[in-house]
């Protein structure tokens, strides 16, 4: 592989991995959210039977 | 348009220009291989530009409104700008290395403006989160949001202000610099990133409203 082609190659992964990165962030976001949505339903049902 | 229809949008489109950049497009006489990461850098360039204008109209929505959906729609904008423009900086700094031996130039007027431009808007985040949530918040950040994008077209003219020229220079008043396939290539890898800039915004969109309205409901129980 000639140094061009590792730059240029390095240069697209750098792209994908940001993007990934980003994604996952996001969906730790997103489950954390929807943990926090099962707590607020644990606690309605709660009040609801108490 | 909905989200499911954007995500297999931006998946499609950059499978495509994958492709059309590495086995359409023409090799570059001069620079060979490299060339290629024209085919990311610019349209993520030019998508971060897109962003902070976003960002900005969205900031002006919300001076005129006071609607609270357009100051968290302006923020989610230069989010992604911020990041489409540390991208823009990474595949810029590995072309520079190829093509020029170094990493930076500071002798560039277009990067160091770009440069200039992108802490700008990272120094967005600092006076945002320095004040507490509100109308004085988002009156800060909007006008903080509608200053920037003055910055966009000087970070987007330097290169034609610039003496040195080092800075290769593609799109001229008499037309694009490149073959018919390279420039095809080119925009399709545009659309590709513009679909992302897109599809992103509506995911962080929805998690942040989500979120506002999680945060609504708790205090509601409470």
């Amino acid at each position: 592989m000639t140094q061009s082609e590792k730059y240029t190659a390095a240069a697209y992964l750098v792209v994908f991995l940001g993007v990934l990165v980003y994604v996952v962030i996001i969906g730790s976001k997103l489950q954390r959210l929807q943990r926090e949505v099962e707590q607020l339903v644990a606690l309605v049902k709660e009040r609801r039977d108490g | 348009m909905k989200l499911p229809v954007l995500a297999a949008a931006c998946t499609g489109l950059f499978g495509l220009a994958v492709a059309l950049a590495f086995f359409y497009a023409p090799a570059d006489a001069d620079q060979g291989l490299s060339q290629r990461i024209f085919y990311f850098h610019v349209p993520l360039a030019l998508t971060s530009y897109a962003c902070f204008g976003w960002g900005a109209w969205k900031a002006l929505k919300y001076l005129r409104t006071r609607d609270e959906r357009a100051d968290l729609e302006s923020y989610v904008a230069v989010h992604q700008g911020v990041i489409f423009g540390a991208l823009t900086l990474l595949t810029g700094s590995i072309w520079a290395r190829i093509s020029w031996g170094v990493w930076w130039s500071w002798g560039e007027d277009e990067l160091v403006l770009f440069l200039v431009l992108f802490l700008f808007y990272c120094a967005y985040f600092m006076l945002r989160y320095s004040v507490d949530p509100g109308p004085a918040r988002a009156n800060m950040s909007a006008v903080y949001a509608l200053f920037g994008v003055v910055l966009i077209p000087v970070s987007f003219l330097a290169i034609r202000l610039s003496k040195q020229f080092i800075h290769p220079r593609v799109f001229k008043l008499s037309g694009p610099q490149m073959t018919g396939a390279q420039f095809l290539t080119f925009c399709v890898c545009l659309a590709a990133m513009l679909t992302l800039f897109a599809t992103l915004y509506a995911i962080e969109l929805a998690g942040k409203r989500l979120d506002r309205s999680l945060r609504e409901l708790k205090e509601l129980l409470a």
